[in-house]
């Protein structure tokens, strides 16, 4: 795909001018005549049995419409909240989840009753007042200890607490194990994180008898999935529940999955006849909000002495949480992708999703390919170590080159070019020069540390065939629409969600370019299931662009044939004969006879069109992508640890990443820049800590949960390779997780070779001071 | 038991019968309307409720509405004449500072707390200005580009001679 006028353009975004002037319409702007508040009253501790719930003094408040619980909602609501399949695990155990608890609460902010009230502030006073009984049950906190025998149960009525056990083999691992000359083992740790978009959750529902219809809006990534999911626990045909994502203020994979509230705020709305709201807070968000990572990895590498790798074997024990996460099995990409962008002789994962009593973990930005790249990236690093070689040329020495490269577990790279990337990223960085001045440094006593993290990812979910028996029958195509109205502007649907990716801004470059149309012609409109094609997909897994944007593509090229036969009907020409350049049908060799495709869409309303043609001048396609896509890239750390006090300084930050072709670099920049900024968030600050013994969450708000300011983090150095993806037309891949998936392992990687004269060859996350000051004053004993 | 509040918003004057508890961020939001003002930790933290009273960066989470009462209050919505922009919000557009725009705003008012006293901050004193927002979208690049942006802009406009 050329660099055209739009294409590859630094479009100002669209989205922009309603959110600097206050005017972004997120969920807690909506309003309704009669609105009404919910506050759901939680139970306090991670395991306990109800004994009695008593909301007699909270309904005696004025204000106070309703307190309802389980008993109420079971009258309008029915079924377990949905799990995807995914996969083909060797044991699932899949716990029962009613969106509120009626005998039992399995984690600390499970919802046990929910009170309405005509205003917030008192809705907040009266879930206060509910009085609930508990007898506590012995709360399960860690995973591993919890796939023990004689563990307690996480629900009392459980065989055990093994949600899952699934492997991955692909090769020989005993064949290449046993030709191994050097061995590295090590165990590795993926914290609890909470997503923290800035906004909370919230949802507003209104249900109407007259004709059975339900609106509902909420923040979320996937509003064509709540609809199905909510419209069939409720009994409510599809057809009826119109499902509204407006603006949403970030999302980071904690809002695809449904929630308990996304089902009680419409089944109260039906209870009660009158529209209502709930407002998550953000303790109730850090509390109740899915969690991201969460996982145990131990692992062993082995090579030739001269640095050829041989196998990898890993197992990854899940911290599930309370019940599934809708989409948590995802979190097997970990294993999927542990190894990386290199050539291995077997590799061997297994993970075991193990159920704690804490609230479940699902997909965070990255999902699970985060994880396997700081595996993969921190086991060739310790080898590097082992070895004596630099850990440039390991990784050179290992790297897939030809293409499409057939991973061990059979997914297919579908172009790479990783010796690029990281050429280009250790010219950037001064790689030499910062090893030189390294060299300086510790003969000064100064710990300095350099890391890399050469990544793959797999996203652009999915091809049919892969992910329709992942999610239990819907498969993650895309669909799109496109209207041309007969004054010439254009409508484009989409059923991606963008909160924050700039969508209307790049898609609408992409329909403008390709329809040849003025970028102010297109409308792009996303987030309302009332409107565009009958089902969407959403946004996750750096998908929207490479199966979204193809949507959009497709139909737009079916538009573009149809407005060709007509042109020529109206230049009584042959449609082989017309060139369209720059919005307009040409007849070859003859300039004069030209129709503007606005010209074409007006003729498209109106009669004499050509035999069998209908009227009109739209359509809608559904993209299957025929494989996922793969972006990669190099990210290059230096860190200097302070001897005294542990803390990180990060010296120099380096990326140079490859999503293929680029639609508008300005955004692409800027998602890398925001990835790699959680990412080093995870690595240094960032952990949910629940008190071991009693499962107390202990970082409820964000005085203990440290999400970095300005201040923290570095301004980093970027650039980018273009390896143009050969499984679409577009050529594009994903960028929306890149730098997630880079930066930890790179951070972490600088952290260990800062600390290797010390003789530190391991840090887990979040390397905070606290963390680095102990294993120094260890390693000094 | 409601007590009246005088204040003025965005230069109009109001006088409002508030609870004594209504946080100020609430009275903004829904007895003003003004809901570009947005709520994000409860607790202070994350800076996406900071407007201006009296000139100062605020975080309108953290107080009553009834402690703004005889203050000017300035929001994002009257940051600039209706149909305008502020320099900060033009910046803000040109260097893509924002990505999901939740704490926008925030960071919009409380860069113009700043700028109003420091016409030319360095990257430091743009940290230490900002060290109460919090954005989970861009990884503050941007942000922080913007805001020297708008500080470059901002002299070159009071350097302007006025009506030309």
């Amino acid at each position: 795909m050329a660099v055209t006028q739009l294409i590859g353009a630094r479009v100002q975004r669209r989205e922009d001018p309603r959110l600097i002037t206050g005017h972004g319409q997120f969920i807690e702007d909506h309003t309704l005549p009669g609105l009404t508040h919910l506050a759901v009253v939680r139970s306090p501790h991670p395991h306990a049995r109800i004994l009695g719930i008593d909301g007699a003094a909270a309904r005696a408040l004025p204000g106070v419409l309703a307190v309802l619980t389980a008993a109420d909602f079971h009258k309008v609501l029915s079924g377990s909240m949905p799990v995807t399949p995914a996969f083909a695990p060797e044991k699932k155990y899949v716990p029962e989840r009613f969106p509120i608890a009626d005998h039992e609460v399995c984690f600390q902010g499970e919802p046990v009753a929910v009170v309405v009230a005509t205003d917030r502030y008192l809705a907040a006073d009266a879930a206060d007042l509910v009085q609930v009984t508990y007898e506590t049950l012995p709360a399960v906190v860690d995973p591993e200890r919890a796939m023990s025998a004689g563990s307690a149960l996480v629900h009392s009525d459980g065989p055990d607490n093994i949600g899952w056990d699934m492997t991955y083999a692909g090769g020989d691992i005993e064949a290449a194990f046993s030709r191994a000359e050097v061995v590295v083992k090590e165990r590795i740790l993926q914290q609890r994180l909470a997503p923290t978009a800035m906004e909370t959750r919230g949802v507003m529902a209104s249900y109407s008898p007259y004709g059975e219809q339900l609106s509902l809006w909420l923040s979320s990534q996937n509003p064509h999935f709540i609809r199905l999911f909510v419209s069939g626990a409720m009994g409510i045909p599809e057809s009826r529940v119109r499902v509204v994502s407006p603006d949403v203020g970030g999302g980071f994979g904690s809002k695809i999955s449904p929630y308990p509230e996304d089902y009680l705020v419409p089944a109260a709305s039906k209870i009660l006849g009158r529209p209502v709201r709930w407002i998550e807070t953000r303790t109730e968000s850090v509390m109740t909000t899915i969690h991201g990572r969460g996982q145990v990895f131990t692992a062993e590498a082995a090579a030739l002495r001269d640095g050829t790798l041989l196998g990898l074997r890993l197992t990854q024990v899940l911290d599930l949480g309370a019940y599934h996460g809708t989409f948590g099995a995802f979190q097997a990409c970990a294993c999927l992708m542990s190894g990386g962008v290199y050539r291995w002789e077997a590799i061997s994962a297994r993970t075991v999703g193990v159920l704690t009593n804490k609230v479940p973990t699902d997909p965070y930005r990255g999902a699970g390919r985060p994880e396997g790249t700081h595996l993969c990236e921190r086991m060739v690093d310790r080898m590097a170590d082992e070895l004596g070689m630099d850990p440039a040329d390991l990784r050179r020495k290992n790297f897939a080159r030809e293409f499409p490269f057939v991973n061990n577990f059979g997914l297919t790279y579908d172009s790479g070019n990783y010796d690029g990337t990281l050429d280009r990223a250790l010219e950037l960085s001064d790689y030499q020069g910062w090893r030189q001045r390294q060299a300086g440094a510790r003969e000064a006593g100064r710990l300095v540390g350099i890391g890399l993290s050469t990544w793959v990812e797999i996203c652009g979910f999915g091809p049919s065939a892969a992910t329709a028996g992942a999610t239990g029958g819907i498969a993650l195509v895309e669909s799109a629409q496109i209207r041309f109205l007969p004054s010439g502007s254009v409508a484009a649907y989409v059923g991606t969600h963008a909160h924050g990716q700039g969508h209307d801004t790049t898609f609408s470059q992409l329909v403008a370019e390709t329809l040849g149309v003025p970028l102010e012609a297109v409308d792009l409109r996303h987030g309302d299931t009332a409107e565009g094609p009958a089902f969407g997909y959403g946004t996750y897994g750096s998908r929207s662009l490479s199966v979204g944007g193809m949507a959009l593509y497709t139909a737009s090229q079916e538009i573009l044939a149809k407005a060709r036969r007509l042109a020529a009907h109206l230049l009584e020409a042959s449609p082989e004969d017309l060139e369209f350049t720059a919005g307009a049908f040409t007849v070859r060799g003859n300039p004069q006879a030209r129709k503007t495709i606005q010209e074409v869409a007006l003729a498209s309303y109106g009669g004499g069109l050509p035999e069998g043609m209908e009227q009109g001048l739209e359509a809608v396609s559904h993209f299957d992508p025929p494989n996922f896509v793969w972006p990669f890239g190099a990210h290059v750390c230096v860190v200097e640890v302070d001897s005294e006090t542990g803390a990180v300084e990060i010296l120099s930050y380096t990326g140079v990443d490859d999503c293929g072709n680029v639609i508008n670099p300005m955004i692409v920049e800027g998602q890398v820049q925001g990835g790699i900024a959680q990412s080093i968030a995870q690595a240094l600050f960032e952990e949910v800590v629940y008190d071991e013994e009693s499962g107390q969450l202990l970082t409820g708000t964000m005085l203990d949960y440290l999400v970095p300011t300005m201040n923290e983090l570095p301004t980093p150095k970027l650039d980018r390779t273009v390896t143009p993806s050969p499984t679409n037309a577009l050529g594009v891949k994903g960028i929306g997780e890149a730098g997630t998936i880079a930066a930890s392992a790179a951070v972490i990687n600088a952290v260990c070779d800062a600390l290797r004269p010390l003789g530190i060859h391991h840090v887990d996350m979040p390397a905070s001071p606290d963390r680095l000051w102990r294993l120094m004053q260890e390693a000094g004993r | 038991m409601g007590q009246t509040l005088r204040v003025t918003v965005n230069g109009e004057g109001r006088s409002d019968e508030v609870e004594p508890r209504l946080l100020l961020v609430h009275y903004l939001r829904e007895t003003c309307g003004l809901t570009g003002t947005h709520v994000g930790c409860d607790t202070s933290q994350c800076g996406a409720c900071t407007v201006l009273l009296d000139g100062a960066a605020v975080k309108s989470c953290n107080m009553l509405a009834l402690q703004a009462d005889g203050a000017e209050i300035t929001t994002i919505e009257g940051l600039a004449p209706e149909g305008g922009l502020h320099p900060l919000q033009t910046a803000f557009w040109e260097n893509h500072g924002l990505q999901c725009g939740y704490c926008t705003p925030g960071f919009i008012m409380a860069a113009a707390a700043l700028l109003a006293e420091n016409h030319d901050p360095s990257d430091e004193e743009i940290g230490r200005g900002l060290e109460g927002n919090l954005c989970r979208c861009t990884g503050y690049v941007n942000i922080r580009k913007a805001v020297k942006a708008a500080a470059q802009a901002m002299r070159e406009g009071a350097a302007a001679p006025i009506g030309g």
